[in-house]
């Protein structure tokens, strides 16, 4: 066993990732809330006003990287679905559900600060557009992993369940994306690209990059504590967690 | 014990799944009271203009059977699962997924098939336009054995539960999304005088996927649930 191989191993080890989740969870809440703050300012206060949209165009601040982390949390989910899936690895099946609320949490943030964008530019709340249609598809999805994970008693059999659906959803979610958008369309394309020059003033363009490395921040430091009770539940059997049961309760005494 | 030909298996569990719909033929009728009944509810609450109906008529037939479908699903796996024959079905030396497309199949005959068949008298209770019903009847032969599959994979995830019905539609509903908007699309394009072929092309290339995936996905699916 080489060295990656075996460093892999220690990693994927339930003790070893609850004692590194636990020690780097913090950081990334910390991180992500300075970051976040930062960005805020930067975007609320320090960015320009819209040529056209005023300044009702500052939600964009939050509602974008939320609508970015719905998407990753999502692929990140289904990647680790496959791991569990394919070598049966057991913190990948507790990572790939524990992104599930988080995500779902991110998508309807974007539903929500899309719709409140909405009032003002489009004049209504709700509209049938493909943007909006696919991430409440999107969000459904979402609702129906965590309900499938919730419904089936055995942990680990609900975990597969799920995440089989995350697979399953993966291909979905781009047929339904396509499908909307030649259905009916009427939200803005996108302004930042990965590739080429982004439409949008770099003055817009560093707090818009500052919240979305805030929000991957949260959304792993969410993601760790969350699948740190998942272990702690998993294993709970385990010695590994009635030492730690057992020096909490002696800690608890003193 | 030699295992017998798995064209043989699948005809005798065909044979089997339509001798057993044979037996219970009231239950057949079912899906087709429950489509009716949900168009008939249309009129009542938007009231009888027949301009307003032919508007919706199309969409409203396509999602009555969708629904329809989505109530049968659950029998799909039910009684085998109960009797314990769905577990034999997993242990069997025939590739599973071919089995399970036989029953997907048979179940796609007994419950799309007979609403298909009605499809064009639900069009007449709401006015829609004779050339229309055919493109609905083509675009409903295209999609509910897409509806049949995507539901399959869904159903078998579920298949050990008890009261799986509000979560099935939670899980189902939203992989329906672009068959019904295909589907529906199409009507819609020929109500307009529009040309209609390209959604229907969509549909029969998410068919055409779906009958070699869907199968597949479905026993990795159940043997997941059964595990």
């Amino acid at each position: 066993m080489n060295a990656l191989t075996l460093w892999f191993h220690k990693i994927g080890s339930p003790p070893t990732f609850y004692r590194i989740a636990g020690w780097l969870g913090p950081w990334c809440f910390g991180l992500g809330l300075l970051f976040g703050l930062v960005g805020l300012y930067g975007g609320l206060v320090l960015a320009p006003a819209d040529y056209q949209q005023g300044d009702a165009f500052r939600i964009i601040f939050i509602h974008v990287p939320c609508a970015w982390m719905g998407l990753f949390a999502y692929f990140f989910m289904a990647a680790n679905a496959f791991v569990a899936l394919v070598w049966r690895i057991k913190l990948s099946e507790i990572l790939a559900v524990a992104s599930a609320p988080v995500g779902a949490a991110f998508t309807f943030i974007t539903l929500v600060t899309g719709s409140l964008w909405g009032k003002p530019m489009w004049g209504t709340w709700w509209t049938w557009d493909a943007r909006l249609t696919s991430e409440l598809v999107l969000l459904f999805i979402y609702l129906g992993i965590i309900g499938l994970y919730n419904a089936i008693e055995d942990r680990r059999q609900a975990a597969r369940a799920a995440g089989f659906l995350a697979l399953v959803g993966v291909v979905n979610i781009p047929i339904v994306h396509f499908s909307v958008n030649w259905w009916n369309t009427l939200h803005q394309g996108s302004t930042v690209r990965l590739m080429g020059p982004s439409k949008i003033d770099a003055a817009m363009l560093w707090p818009l990059l500052l919240m979305a490395l805030a929000t991957h921040l949260w959304f792993f430091g969410s993601l760790l504590a969350r699948a740190r009770v998942g272990l702690l539940e998993l294993d709970g059997g385990k010695d590994w967690v009635r030492t730690i049961a057992l020096a909490d309760g002696a800690r608890n005494h003193e | 014990m030699k295992p017998g030909s798995t064209s043989s298996a699948c005809a005798a569990l065909i044979r089997r799944d339509l001798t057993l719909v044979w037996r219970r033929r009231g239950d057949a009728l079912n899906p087709i009271l429950f489509a009716l009944i949900v168009v008939a509810l249309f009129p009542l609450a938007l009231g009888p203009e027949p301009e307003n109906l032919r508007r919706i008529a199309a969409g409203v037939v396509f999602v009555a059977i969708l629904l329809a479908g989505l109530l049968a699903l659950d029998t799909l796996f039910r009684g085998d699962y109960e009797d314990g024959s769905l577990e034999q079905l997993v242990l069997s030396p025939h590739p599973l997924s071919l089995l399970l497309a036989c029953k997907i199949a048979v179940h796609w005959l007994t419950t799309a098939l007979p609403l298909i068949v009605i499809a064009p008298l639900l069009g007449e209770l709401l006015h829609l336009a004779e050339p229309v019903r055919w493109v609905l009847v083509l675009a409903l032969l295209l999609a509910t054995p897409l509806l049949s599959l995507l539901g399959a994979v869904c159903v078998a995830l579920t298949v050990g539960m008890h009261r799986s019905g509000m979560l099935l539609a939670l899980l189902v509903l939203p992989l329906y999304v672009p068959v019904l908007i295909f589907g529906a699309g199409a009507c819609n394009a020929a109500q307009a005088a529009l040309p209609y072929l390209a959604p229907l092309l969509w549909l029969g290339a998410a068919l055409v996927l779906a009958l070699v995936l869907a199968p597949l996905a479905c026993a990795a699916a159940l043997r997941i649930s059964l595990s």
